[in-house]
């Protein structure tokens, strides 16, 4: 049996000791492979000797600016899944609505010049409006799709959830087209400061700035202001909070809103660093800052963040360090595979997460 | 709380509002729909197609439906069963949505609005206000949208031998109007039929005459029905001694399975087309059933026993590289004898997929299924596996199936085969739903822990469901790849999963004939509305989230869910947790009893 039945239950526990059964074998073949994967694949990569310094250096560079990015993505899992106890799959979504809106407004700024003249205002107005739409776009789901859902137990929640996926990627699909659409590439940001002796280019600098500003904000805000507050009790225990006279409702439009908005910064990032919006955009990061939030203990927002800095880091250092070690050719191209792994591995081992048994000690 | 409450509650608090306040946000509420379809861009296709050749388009109907359903909206949420109460708030609705609209077409009128929205073009203005321009255009939409509410209205109000035969003949036209290739088709058989043919469609679609024909025939054999035939029939009906009444339903399965055989070789192979693919999802749902309907496990990763059945065909049967002949020791088989090793492939990979996730639950199970499914597509995409699977070209020239020296090479003879496979796959279904496994499964299904303590043995329990659930993915899959004559990894997205996911959903989770009927609904309806085509997946989030909301039990709720939405007095088993653990007690106790 795996790790969280150990965890709850006796009687598995003792079965497991005293019967080593199949399954058994093929969890624990899994830690192995993996564990051979990794190992193996660093040492043969380092004896190699194929990435220098400057290299892994960009490396990390790179998977610090995702990692920020998944990160904000993971903050709006982590929250709501702690108030509503719900998978939002369309979080990733409105990811993508964020992108999409932020598009047009930087296309209109490159247009007139202004996105050049003045970058701190114009990505600043960009983000507004990203954040805008996106924060609206939660907001609509919570009241249309997940409200009628709030007492609900058992499948029906995350199959709407995934139904609302759906029909926000397929409408944006219809009004905007399926094309995929460049973003627009201000020289400013093609340019690169040194740090450290290295070249860092001022846009991996410019998202990692505002991911880093707008978590500090989010976490003052959670940890300082009375909806903070009661955010924090509603996920602890929503029935005793709603006691406490904390209005339910209201701290879940205001968790939506949250996690909204740092999906729609999170989309111009993302928008910014890969230069495109498409409507199918939002799925796979989408996943992956799922995988980031149960890594990091689900519910826990300073989880989140490190859970997406550490996933970040480890998609982009994975196939260098892991996969080009083993022989694989073309590793890069494999990068998902490192990320929907990792994502597996915690789920089936790990469900609580890194910080996630700190918090249960803490609530027992 | 339910679905079903949270509507009686909606009611309940607009009970509360004068009934202005209500029609206002019915016609609200169709207004949004209205301006959505048109910048979403369904509207535009549908003006594409016509209802009645010049006369009316698809478009047109979808105006004037929500335009009607403006009055019956408000007939319905009111309870005098008079008409002249409703006039007043019916303008309202229907003015208000038709308002909407009219703002819609000033705002692209004002602004160049078709730089963002694509779908917005100037054609969609100019036929959104009877090329009028916007103001006075608009001024008519709302007008036209206040009177077809209440002519809504009125038809909702009106004695029901007037209101049933409009309805139906309405339809009728509808019908024969969207589907006039299909029938024009199906009707080219010569003789009598094809000349009546020509009097109703010309090769355009359905003429005025003809329509008008259509309508007067169905209203007019509604009408008869209704008045004369309906209650004599149902008075037979209930005097039929048991053994009649089950010779009655074989004779209706009989039927059933005779048009099945019998309409792809009338219709043509178009239609043999949509029917394999119907029938290639009806195999994946009554496997995906297994899995989430019965057993309760939530499987986004079903896609990959999909692919593995049909790259296990390709790689054993192509003349090709890939193939294992090529470059091995073993012969190319035939398509007969690679079939059953795919299956066994697939159950194989369905349970080394399940193992690894035997312990995880509910919403964390999704994901990681989900994340088994896109593992097994980037490692088929990579350069990695390419020398053995193509990569992202795929493995061609896969032979078709044959029987002696015949080839089953047309899409109508692999619907035979495709039918044949999902008749077994029913009938294995059905047996295995009411045998002891089944059981078990729905008690796993409903709490895993209760099932445990009874003694069910959970690892076995669940590596079945993935196993066989698995199975019957492989058979498609393997289908699948004859049918194409090739495979690619792109192929085999996660859509599919979600695409198998909502047509069980739709049709009632657990049920074997809800799998058909939702197939029938999300494949086969947009494959026979081509040009729909790219708003499939549009249709399948909505169906989702309004399945759930609305009739989270399905089109065709399986006989035991029935008996337990019965049993909760029209409460929804999924809803509150107290009635949900009760249900699982008596249903403990209920399968002690069987099983004593």
């Amino acid at each position: 049996m795996t790790d969280i039945a150990r965890g709850r239950t006796l009687v598995p526990r003792l079965r497991s000791l005293s019967r080593f059964t199949f399954v058994d074998v093929v969890l624990w073949a899994l830690r192995i492979g993996v564990l051979v994967v990794v190992v193996g694949g660093s040492v043969g990569t380092l004896i190699k000797g194929r990435y220098g310094a400057v290299q892994w250096f960009e490396f990390l560079t790179f998977g610090v600016t995702m990692g920020s990015v998944y990160a904000l993505v993971a903050l709006g899992y982590t929250m709501v899944y702690g108030v509503l106890r719900l998978i939002n799959f369309a979080h990733g979504d409105i990811m993508m609505t964020g992108a999409f809106s932020g598009y047009f407004v930087a296309t209109a700024f490159a247009g007139s010049g202004f996105l050049d003249r003045d970058p701190v205002l114009a990505m600043l107005a960009i983000m507004a409006v990203a954040v805008t739409t996106s924060t609206t776009i939660a907001l609509l789901t919570e009241r249309l799709a997940y409200r009628p859902f709030r007492h609900v137990r058992g499948l029906a929640p995350l199959i709407c959830a995934i139904g609302v996926s759906f029909f926000l990627e397929q409408t944006f699909r219809g009004a905007f087209g399926a094309g995929v659409r460049a973003y627009p590439d201000p020289k400013w940001q093609k340019g690169t400061i040194s740090v450290f002796g290295s070249s860092v280019p001022i846009l991996q600098i410019v998202v990692v700035a505002a991911a880093l500003i707008s978590m500090a904000i989010l976490y003052v805000i959670v940890q300082r202001t009375k909806m903070g507050t009661a955010m924090r009790a509603v996920s602890e225990d929503a029935d005793a909070a709603a006691l406490m006279g904390i209005d339910v409702d209201r701290v879940v439009v205001f968790t939506f809103a949250l996690g909204g908005a740092m999906a729609g910064i999170a989309g111009v990032c993302y928008g910014f660093i890969f230069k495109q919006v498409y409507f199918y955009m939002g799925f796979t990061p989408g996943i992956k800052a799922f995988g980031a939030a149960v890594l990091g203990g689900i519910g826990s927002v300073p989880g989140a963040m490190l859970g997406g800095l550490f996933l970040g880091i480890v998609e982009s250092v994975g196939p260098a360090l892991f996969l080009d070690g083993i022989g694989i050719p073309a590793p890069y191209q494999l990068r998902d595979l490192i990320a929907f792994t990792l994502l597996i591995m915690v789920l089936i081992f790990r469900p609580y997460g890194i910080l996630g048994e700190r918090m249960a000690k803490k609530r027992t | 709380m339910s679905a079903a409450t949270v509507d009686l509650a909606d009611r309940a608090s607009s009970g509360k509002h004068s009934p202005f306040r209500r029609a206002l946000r019915i016609g609200l509420i169709l207004g949004v729909v209205a301006v959505y379809g048109a910048t979403v861009g369904i509207l535009p296709l549908m003006d594409a197609r016509w209802v009645i050749v010049h006369v009316v388009s698809l478009g047109d109907a979808a105006l004037i439906a929500i335009g009607l359903s403006g009055g019956t909206v408000v007939a319905a949420r009111t309870r005098s069963s008079e008409f002249w109460p409703l006039v007043p708030p019916s303008l309202v609705a229907g003015g208000v949505a038709g308002g909407l609209l009219a703002l819609l077409a000033l705002a692209m009128q004002a602004f160049p609005l078709r730089q963002i929205f694509i779908p917005l073009s100037p054609s969609l203005l100019k036929s959104l206000t009877f090329g009028l321009g916007a103001p006075l255009g608009g001024a008519v939409l709302i007008v036209v949208g206040a009177l077809l509410a209440v002519l809504g209205a009125a038809l909702s109000r009106a004695p029901e031998g007037l209101r049933k035969p409009v309805t139906v003949g309405l339809a009728f036209v509808i019908v024969f109007g969207v589907f006039q290739e299909l029938i024009q088709i199906m009707m080219q058989s010569g003789g009598a039929i094809d000349a009546l043919r020509q009097s109703i469609y010309t090769w355009e679609g359905l003429t005025l005459e003809g329509a008008l024909m259509i309508f007067v025939l169905a209203s007019g054999a509604t009408f008869v029905w209704t008045a004369w035939l309906r209650g004599p029939a149902r008075e037979r009906l209930i005097h039929l001694s048991p053994a009649q009444r089950r010779y009655a339903k074989a004779v209706r399965v009989v039927l059933f399975i005779l048009v099945l055989v019998l309409l792809p070789v009338v219709a043509g192979s178009y239609i043999g087309q949509v029917m394999m693919l119907v029938g290639l999802y009806i195999l994946m749902g009554i496997g995906l059933n297994l899995e989430v309907g019965l057993a309760g496990l939530l499987d986004l990763g079903f896609v990959a026993f999909f692919a593995v059945g049909a790259y296990t065909t390709a790689i054993l049967t192509a003349d090709s590289p890939h193939a294992l002949a090529s470059y091995t020791a073993i012969p190319s088989l035939s398509f007969w004898a690679a079939m059953p090793i795919a299956v066994v492939a697939s159950i194989v990979v369905g349970v080394l997929f399940g193992i690894p996730v035997l312990g995880v639950r509910g919403d964390y199970l999704a994901v990681a299924t989900m994340g088994l499914g896109e593992i097994v597509r980037v490692v088929v995409q990579s350069d990695m596996a390419a020398p053995l699977l193509g990569g992202a070209q795929g493995i061609l020239q896969i032979p078709k199936p044959r029987i002696g020296g015949y080839e089953l090479a047309d899409p109508v003879q692999l619907f035979y085969l495709t039918l044949a496979a999902s008749a077994i796959a029913a009938y294995f279904a059905w047996r295995l739903e009411n045998s002891r496994l089944g059981r078990a499964w729905m008690a796993v299904r409903d709490d895993e822990d209760v099932a445990q303590a009874l003694g069910i043995n959970l690892v076995k329990v669940k590596l079945l469901a993935y196993g066989l659930g698995a199975a019957f993915a492989g058979l498609a899959g393997s289908i699948f790849a004859v049918m194409l004559t090739s495979v690619y990894p792109s192929s085999f997205q996660l859509l599919v999963s979600i695409n198998v996911l909502a047509l069980i959903v739709v049709g009632g989770m657990g049920s074997l004939p809800g799998v058909m009927v939702g197939a029938m609904a999300l494949v086969g309806l947009p494959e026979l509305l081509r040009e729909f085509g790219e708003f499939r997946f549009l249709l399948y989030g909505a169906a989702l989230i309004m399945m759930m909301r609305v009739r989270p039990e399905g089109l065709w709720p399986s006989a035991t869910r029935r008996r337990e939405l019965r049993d909760e007095a029209g409460e929804s088993v999924l809803d509150e947790p107290e009635d949900a653990a009760a249900l699982a007690r008596r249903r403990v106790s209920d399968l002690q009893k069987t099983e004593l």
